[in-house]
């Protein structure tokens, strides 16, 4: 299904808004992650406004999709995603981190009741969503309308539990469940195929009985497309293998393990906002 | 277990000290007493958990029969999963389904749930607050032949010290059956310690069972010298030691203690004000087991002296369960040793 070129722009606007408030907030924390959830923007703004069957003003209504993010240190997209989406003000998202704050260091549940599960412990969000979409089968037969998504890293990779999990849904044939894995080939300790290789990773996932789909993750047009693609697919569960660049947006960020783990400085910071607000220079910020 | 030279030549008096209101099993103190496995109470439990409530789902990974979950997995196929030999999936994926509303149990041997997993009930089921039940069965040293590396010694420690965990621990098959349905009923995650042998049944149908309650199951008829708080089958050996002991002329009180976690404070409190002194007796190990618990109530509350039967800080190894109990100092013998020596500190 083509996306109309005006809808991509809006995307792509929104996409750049959230990143502005993902540099803003982890400013303010004084620590948190930079890289993924820069990396992961563009895919959060396709899900949240776009694809998903969600309600911010009824968060708790049931027959929307459920999203398990796996990887809960890239948050900040989350929380700055919802927050743009209406969940919660943008205000809010100046918390980060502080006591207190409903935007905990790492997703949990007890503090903002409209996550689906709190994470941060590496390796465990697809047994999760595999959990849901099994019991989405149980009520609703093959018939469901709900769509199960799990948003996963490549490094969480190297967790036993993440193919525990892709070995149930194989056999479960979960056509309802679709795993969207940041491809950014960093981990904490550096890039991927050092720490850990985890190649070929599509032959890994079609050996368990998966539909793989491969994707450029910052392409609105193929994120969507790959969606609607794997919602298509009956007879399986489908993971989106997304190649995204980690820090996408913020030049001096890009590609570079070392800002899998930290936050920017206030020079820093104000640099990448710069950036951001200018689209990279090419129009001037309002707020210069 | 309950075969020592005591057995078959009671007088009628000493079922006179079981507690009435508990209408327990009047053959307990008998040689041929009734002998079933507690993980069968738990399958017939999540049998009857299941026909009540249609959120009721069963995983297991890969000892279905073993965990007696067999029995669900039969009436209720499309509402049991198959885990395989993979623990940490059972409880994350237990977690999802008990977040669509499911009500969850999911059942390995203790060693490996929560043992191997738990990490993950500690984040995504207990943290997640997920109405999960965990059933932990071949507890204790008494799985016997297996070896040390089955026998699950530690689960107590490693559950009661999660946030929003309740933990049980029922004393025969009868118990285990009501407590699973009390697990189900509750809403929140609940583990619930099985064992695998046959071990003598010491409750009726008729035994109330309430969660967070312990019972006094034996109360001798002139005042307790000292208190045994048990959980799990060892409280049999309890109370044969009470027995022995009674003969002897020491009169001692028995506490089940089936709910670890709430802990009952008050009839702790109570049982320490009437016996001031305490033997507690799990087949676990003595660091963070059922006696720290105790310990952990009455040290701020009422302060008795305290001796405590379990594993001291040893692996377990092969052997049949009787030899096991003596070698790790858990026999009837030992627990009247212990409560003879917690008599002498008493002031």
């Amino acid at each position: 299904m083509a996306t109309s070129s005006s809808t991509i722009k809006e995307l792509e606007i929104t996409a750049n808004e959230i990143r502005t408030s993902i540099i803003e907030m982890l400013v303010l924390a004084g620590s948190g992650h930079t890289a993924g959830p820069l990396g992961m923007a563009d895919i959060f703004t396709a899900l949240y406004f776009h694809t998903l069957k969600h309600d911010p003003h009824n968060p708790s209504w049931e027959e929307r999709d459920r999203v398990v993010l796996s990887n809960g240190h890239i948050c900040p997209v989350l929380y700055a995603t919802l927050a743009h989406a209406g969940y919660f003000s943008l205000q809010e998202l100046s918390t980060l981190r502080k006591f207190g704050s409903r935007l905990q260091g790492h997703p949990h549940r007890d503090f903002l009741p409209f996550l689906e599960t709190s994470s941060g412990p590496l390796g465990s969000g697809l047994s999760q969503a595999v959990g849901m979409a099994l019991a989405d089968r149980i009520d609703s037969g093959s018939s469901s309308s709900r769509t199960i998504y799990c948003l996963m890293s490549d490094g969480e990779l190297d967790a036993g539990n993440s193919w525990e999990g892709a070995m149930l849904a194989g056999k479960e044939r979960l056509h309802n469940l679709i795993a969207i894995i940041d491809r950014n080939n960093i981990q904490i300790d550096g890039f991927t195929e050092d720490i850990m290789p985890l190649e070929s990773l599509r032959a890994k996932w079609e050996a368990w009985n998966w539909h793989v789909l491969e994707i450029d993750g910052h392409n609105f047009e193929e994120i969507i497309g790959a969606i609607h693609q794997a919602k298509a697919i009956f007879e399986k569960p489908s993971v989106i293998i997304a190649h995204t660049i980690p820090g996408k947006g913020v030049s001096g960020f890009e590609r570079k393990y070392e800002w899998h783990g930290k936050p920017p400085n206030k020079e820093e910071a104000k640099q990448a906002l710069n950036e951001l607000r200018t689209l990279g220079g090419k129009i001037v910020s309002e707020h210069q | 277990m309950n075969c020592g030279p005591w057995a078959g030549k009671l007088s009628a008096n000493i079922n006179e000290m079981l507690n009435p209101d508990l209408k327990l099993n009047p053959k307990i103190f008998d040689k041929d007493v009734e002998q079933i496995p507690i993980r069968q109470g738990y399958g017939e439990g999540l049998l009857l958990a299941g026909e009540k409530d249609s959120r009721v789902v069963a995983l297991c990974a890969d000892l279905t029969e073993s965990t007696k979950t067999n029995l669900f997995a039969e009436k209720f196929p499309k509402r049991f999963i198959e885990i395989g030999v993979a623990e940490q999936n059972l409880a994350t994926v237990a977690s999802g389904m008990a977040a669509m509303g499911k009500i969850p149990f999911i059942a390995s041997y203790a060693m490996f749930s929560p043992g191997r997993n738990w990490e993950q009930i500690r984040t995504t089921i207990c943290y997640n607050n997920q109405n999960v039940k965990i059933a932990g069965s071949h507890a204790g040293i008494s799985v016997g032949p297996d070896g040390g590396t089955h026998q699950a010694i530690e689960d107590i420690a490693i559950t009661r010290v999660i946030p929003r965990l309740t933990v049980l621990s029922p004393c025969d098959a009868i118990e285990a059956r009501k407590a699973t349905l009390a697990a189900a009923a509750f809403v929140g995650p609940v583990y619930i310690r099985l064992a695998r042998e046959k071990t003598p049944v010491m409750t009726t149908e008729k035994t109330p069972f309430q969660i967070g309650k312990a019972q006094v199951f034996f109360e001798p008829k002139e005042n307790a010298q000292v208190g045994i708080v048990g959980t799990g089958a060892l409280l049999h050996n309890a109370l044969l030691a009470a027995q022995e002991l009674e003969q002897k002329g020491i009169a001692v009180k028995v506490l089940n203690l089936s709910t670890i976690k709430p802990i009952d404070e008050d009839r702790l409190v109570l049982l320490a004000q009437e016996t001031g002194a305490l033997v507690t007796v799990e087949e676990h190990q003595i660091a963070g087991g059922v006696g720290s618990a105790v310990a952990e109530a009455l040290a701020h509350l009422y302060p008795v002296p305290i001796e405590f039967i379990g594993v001291h800080d040893r692996f377990g190894q092969s052997g049949l369960p009787a030899e096991l109990l003596k070698h790790y100092n858990m026999d009837v013998e030992s627990i009247q040793s212990a409560v003879k020596k917690v008599l002498k500190r008493k002031r």
